[in-house]
């Protein structure tokens, strides 16, 4: 009964993204814009990355690392479906052998799934707690995340200072003229409670279970399909999520880029846990060879590709 | 081929009586099938809402106004859930109801032959479409429109949060528009299973159609029009896709230009990212919900029985 509830659950959130999607399928255009400006540094990468893995493949076959073999399941976070498919994909490309399947619960569900030892990896897009690493389960971070805030393309306020934007979330400010923009009222629009992104951002602004949402939606595609079509609506995401359809603002004077987070100059960014039961060093073999593999060059491409921050 | 015995195209009688048995064991498997399936339904979910009214407290979960589930110190309160839920499909049935009615008195009464043909055929797809599709139908287009009435009506208030159009309001109109296919094509049967005696009769004794329609038809048909109401309660207060889109999702009092949660929603919305008590209470408002529909089944029935004793 608690798997076809979950599966249930699983074609209902499928089914909702998918939706999403399909009305935005402007998104879909913005990111493929959004990335282009990417890839030029990510083309020449790759050629060097094809002359690495040349120059690394006999090394491989010495280890005997390309011979091997099993399945490595992935569950969790939804904000990590994009770097938990990259990587599937480019690992089992590298490793035919392989085979890597990721399913898409929630960061929660995938702890849990990980702590139950029903995947090998459980996908987290906020740093575990404590009661969670109490349970044998082990925080390994692959990746960081920035979370952007966005308002509708037409508002007019450029950048927000954190107190700003505490003040807003806490249903302090209530109109856009108190920020400097056009006499509107403020859409505070936010993630269900137990999101990561949602953790993550009140966490940050320490403002955990004060604010004042007006609307609190199940998925980025969601927040951002609501942002997008509601005048004086704010609201916040992952930065790889965002697109044209929505614009991001600046928080303190600083925008939201890949520079700015890796400085440590913008506030809102946040861990991706791939979590594991117990050390790496005690997993499968196949599971050893995906860790090493995000560390590697090549892997950091990958987490790059899918417009996150390595982490060094 | 005598009185004793007899006949069947498949063979003899020995073969006969074991297709009889294999297909009897079929069906009663089939029925256990359904059966075990609601049984083990409740059972499940007894056993996973019930320990959360223990470990939260009965009073603080049913009565409690302030649901902020992840926070250091939780607080499980689910009153203002449960009253939107009821809030919400009251108004939305005090709202389809009528429209549904009247339409089906329209098909099976008044209309034209030939309008009657493109209604009938507009109501069964409206039945047929995804409530997702709903759901953004009314985010897309509903609450766009429902926002520009929002800032009419609050222009200039300091107190009231602006929903950008996702409310109760557009909520219930969404599920008006949901539950209008069950009402329309319950109705419209049982006005066209009204004996046309009846009808004939008052026409004879010179009472108009209209009248005829509201003094003889529709009373007639009456345990048929209550079904189809108790239906669409049920459809309305199960409805748990279109209204998340649009409803704003957030925990307040169920007033019409208030971001709301519905049962339905509150386990849809957070069962992704709920662990621990948490998730356990979101089991508990689905039992809440589940007696809910309960009893709403259960009047049904009961309905469904007198009306069969009466006629």
């Amino acid at each position: 009964m608690i798997k076809s509830k979950k599966i249930l659950a699983l074609i209902c959130a499928v089914a909702m993204t998918a939706g999403l999607m399909a009305c935005g399928s402007k998104e879909a255009e913005a990111e493929s814009t959004a990335q282009v400006s990417n890839e030029t540094v990510v083309e020449t990468k790759e050629e060097t990355k094809t002359e690495s893995t040349n120059a690394e493949e006999p090394k491989a076959e010495e280890t005997g690392s390309a011979d091997i073999s099993g399945t490595v399941s992935m569950a969790g976070s939804t904000s990590m479906e994009k770097l938990a498919n990259a990587v599937a994909e480019s690992f089992m490309a590298k490793y035919p052998e392989v085979t890597v399947t990721a399913e898409f619960t929630g960061s929660s569900a995938g702890i849990e799934s990980v702590t139950a030892g029903s995947v090998d990896i459980g996908n987290s897009s906020r740093a575990l707690k404590d009661e969670e690493k109490a349970a044998g389960v082990v925080e390994n971070i692959v990746a960081i995340d920035g979370i952007a805030v966005i308002v509708d393309p037409a508002n007019t306020v450029k950048d927000l200072t954190k107190d700003q934007l505490i003040s807003i979330y806490t249903g302090e400010t209530k109109n856009w003229s108190e920020l400097g923009g056009e006499d509107a009222p403020i859409v505070v629009v936010g993630r269900e409670a137990g999101s990561g992104t949602r953790g993550a951002f009140e966490e940050l602004l320490k403002i955990e279970d004060a604010c004042a949402y007006a609307s609190e939606l199940d998925s980025t595609g969601a927040v951002i399909a609501k942002i997008a079509s509601t005048p004086g609506a704010i609201g916040y995401a992952s930065l790889d999520a965002v697109n044209d359809t929505v614009k991001a603002v600046a928080l303190e004077g600083v925008e939201p880029t890949v520079e700015n987070i890796k400085a440590g100059n913008y506030f809102l960014s946040r861990p991706f846990v791939m979590a594991t039961k117990g050390e790496i060093s005690e997993q499968s073999a196949a599971v050893q060879e995906l860790f090493a593999y995000l560390a590697s060059d090549e892997g950091k491409e990958v987490i790059k590709g899918v417009g996150l921050i390595t982490v060094d | 081929m005598n009185g004793q015995e007899s006949f069947s195209i498949i063979g003899n009688h020995k073969n006969k009586s074991a297709v009889e048995k294999t297909a009897q064991g079929i069906f009663t498997l089939c029925a256990f099938i359904a059966i075990l399936a609601v049984i083990s339904i409740t059972v499940y979910m007894v056993i996973n809402g019930i320990p959360a009214f223990f470990d939260v407290g009965i009073k603080e979960i049913l009565f409690g106004t302030v649901w902020k589930p992840a926070a250091e110190d939780p607080s499980f309160g689910i009153l203002y859930v449960i009253l939107t839920s009821i809030v919400g499909t009251t108004m939305a049935v005090l709202l389809g109801v009528p429209i549904g009615l009247l339409t089906a008195v329209f098909l099976a009464e008044t209309a034209p032959k030939r309008l009657a043909a493109v209604v009938k055929p507009a109501v069964e797809l409206l039945a047929g479409i995804p409530s997702v599709i709903y759901g953004l139908l009314g985010l897309m287009v509903l609450n766009p429109l429902m926002y520009k009435l929002e800032m009419a009506v609050f222009k200039g208030s300091d107190t009231h949060q602006f929903t950008g159009g996702a409310n109760l309001l557009s909520a219930v109109i969404v599920l008006a528009v949901m539950i209008l296919p069950t009402v329309i094509n319950i109705s419209e049967s049982a006005i066209r299973a009204v004996p046309s005696q009846l009808k004939s009769a008052s026409l004879a004794l010179g009472a108009s159609h209209i009248q005829t329609i509201f003094k003889v038809i529709l009373p007639a048909a009456k345990s048929g029009i209550i079904t189809a109401i108790v239906l669409g309660v049920g459809r309305a207060i199960g409805e748990a896709m279109a209204i998340t889109l649009v409803s704003g999702s957030s925990v307040n009092m169920p007033l019409p230009f208030n971001s709301v949660r519905f049962l339905t929603t509150a386990i849809v919305s957070e069962m992704g990212y709920a662990a621990g008590l948490h998730r356990q209470v979101l089991f508990t408002i689905g039992l809440v919900l589940f007696v809910f529909i309960m009893v709403i089944n259960i009047t049904l029935s009961r309905i469904l029985k007198k009306g069969d004793r009466e006629s």
